[in-house]
């Protein structure tokens, strides 16, 4: 197996699944609180506080994996897999702060909800591209 | 998912300045209000349960108190009948408010650590003390089967007891036991949700009329505006028709209900809301005029908006009516009742407040039962610790829930922690020549 390093993988197929769930899922919250802003219908800020910790739980499984394939020493990286962790935790400690300003009740979760909202979705935005941009090859199997 | 919430949690505390909120002076008339406050998460110390062991409440010198019923479930109210028998409302309500968001299931975890695990009775338990020696060695229970009882009303011969869906009449006897059948009911209460389900009860000096105090579905309507449509409002219902009417609105929590004897007027304990700090916002003992609007949700203590409440009424908060005196924020004053004689000249003029105690705070307060003195017909001066002792070292061992005056000269509190029904009583001098001089 001497041309195994030949295959390159850019990304698993579980940690793209678990990359690529938590956008559609911060957007949520993000549409979410806006919705709430612009009706004052309180459903849109419990919906908004749902999404977001949904998405929280694929981040944080996200990150466990980023976190231990960085560690792995038979994996080659290039420099921009360190830059897909370290957005990926900023993603986690602003998604965090989102979940706890919307354990807020009603319209104190305003301004605060939506701006961290904005930030964590643009967030793991940058997080979900920069982690399917990272080269990466793994060791002969 | 539950372990990273709790860790989450604990990382937060340390977010919210825990173990910081001094203690302002916030009785009386005009409590000191502080600026709105809300860290990112708001402070919690929640009751740390334990048993009595060789401990007891703490009362005044020349004063006893002693269990005269234990291994009750979940007591709350309770009712001095005329012949001397005690009746205590068993129960526990609003299991049916649904979890709406991720902070619910959290903070619902949380509360319920700082509660009796006893499965509650719903139902009415009576206490007797035949040879009037102190020690209530008759107990039956006078009807179970209830949906969460709560208020204990006597009118003639007919007993009311507020469920949490509905006001409820039994007939009765003097010396009953047990009733003698099913109850009829009377009205229908609101209990669609039921976030905040004790129904407090109390009857017109005429027996006309019901006071029923409904609380609010939500902490600052952040269920939605709409499920509070027939909440956080004290319900003025005909004995005979059922007929309701609101007697006045806008108040969060009517816990409990009493008429002032002589004046005849109504008088309420509120719990007010949460989240806006450690002294925010004041619970209160107020008389409940009629047709009055006492702020909830949209202010706080006179025209104070809170407009964390969406849609904002602002024509509301001009309307706002101030109560009457402040028991401190977060006390949770769940039982009143105006005191007499036979209580002994220091505390013969005036209300007990049983105060289940804080829960969103980081200095627990609450957890006794005060005295507020009147004069006049008017609360007049600081609230007097009357049963205390109920947290030590970190624990605690019992909440107040409801109190009870006897004229013969005993308090009754119920202590829906340790599931006892204690009775305070006068044992000798009790320095009245002291405390005539000082009024």
């Amino acid at each position: 197996m001497a041309s195994a390093s030949i295959r390159q993988r850019v990304i698993h197929p579980v940690q793209a699944i678990l990359l690529a769930s938590i956008l559609p899922l911060f957007l949520g919250a993000l549409l979410s609180d806006w919705a709430y802003g612009a009706t004052d219908e309180v459903q849109w800020i419990n919906f908004a506080a749902w999404l977001n910790a949904g998405a929280m739980v694929f981040t944080g499984f996200a990150l466990l994996w980023a976190i231990i394939d960085f560690l792995r020493s038979d994996v080659n990286r290039d420099r921009r897999s360190a830059l897909a962790l370290l957005v990926l935790i900023t993603t986690f400690v602003v998604g965090f702060l989102a979940a706890l300003i919307h354990g807020r009740d009603a319209y104190a979760t305003m301004p605060a909800g939506l701006i961290l909202s904005l930030l964590t979705f643009l967030l793991a935005l940058a997080a979900v591209w920069l982690g399917f941009s990272t080269l990466r090859s793994g060791a002969a199997r | 998912m539950k372990a990273t919430l709790l860790t989450a949690v604990a990382l937060a505390c340390s977010l919210s300045a825990c173990g910081n909120d001094p203690d302002p002076t916030q009785f009386g008339p005009a409590p000191t209000l502080p600026e709105k406050q809300r860290g990112l998460l708001p402070s919690m110390t929640i009751a740390d349960p334990a048993g009595w062991g060789d401990r007891r409440p703490v009362v005044p010198q020349g004063y006893a108190i002693q269990a005269i019923a234990t291994d009750l479930k979940v007591p709350r109210q309770t009712l001095l009948l005329p012949n001397g028998d005690i009746l205590v409302a068993e129960g526990k309500g609003g299991e049916e408010a649904p979890a709406m968001r991720p902070k619910d299931f959290v903070a619902g975890y949380f509360m319920e650590q700082g509660t009796s695990p006893a499965k509650p009775g719903n139902r009415l338990t009576l206490l007797r003390d035949a040879n009037g020696d102190g020690t209530y060695e008759g107990r039956t229970i006078f009807a179970e089967q209830l949906n969460a009882p709560y208020g204990l009303a006597l009118v003639g011969n007919q007993l009311f007891v507020a469920n949490q869906d509905a006001l409820v009449r039994f007939d009765y006897r003097p010396g009953q036991t047990r009733a003698s059948g099913p109850p009829v009911t009377v009205a229908r209460l609101p209990a669609a949700i039921n976030h905040h389900w004790t129904k407090s009860l109390t009857a017109s000096p005429d027996g006309r009329f019901l006071f029923v105090g409904v609380g609010s579905n939500s902490n600052i309507a952040e269920r939605g505006i709409e499920v509070e449509e027939d909440r956080a409002r004290i319900l003025q219902i005909d004995a005979q028709t059922g007929a309701a009417k609101p007697f006045a609105t806008g108040i969060r929590n009517p816990t409990a209900l009493t008429i002032q004897p002589g004046s005849g007027q109504l008088w309420a304990v509120v719990n007010e809301r949460d989240e806006l700090g450690p002294n925010l916002v004041p619970d209160y003992l107020t008389s409940v005029r009629e047709g009055g609007f006492y702020g909830w949700p949209y202010a706080y203590w006179g025209p104070n908006p809170d407009r964390r409440v969406r849609p904002f009424k602002g024509e509301m908060v001009g309307r706002t009516i101030r109560p009457d005196y402040s028991l401190g924020s977060h006390h949770a004053p769940l039982g009143v009742a105006f005191s007499t004689a036979g209580l002994g000249a220091r505390f013969a003029d005036g209300a007990f407040i049983g105060e289940h105690g804080s829960w969103n705070r980081d200095t627990p307060v609450g957890y006794r039962v005060t005295f507020v003195p009147f004069r006049n017909g008017r609360p007049a001066g600081q609230p007097i610790p009357f049963v205390t002792g109920f947290q030590a070292d970190g624990k605690t061992f019992g909440r107040p829930v409801g109190v009870t005056v006897d004229p013969r000269g005993a308090l009754i509190v119920a202590d829906d922690l340790s599931n006892t029904v204690w009775r305070v009583t006068p044992t000798g001098p009790q320095q009245p020549a002291r405390v005539a001089s000082a009024r």
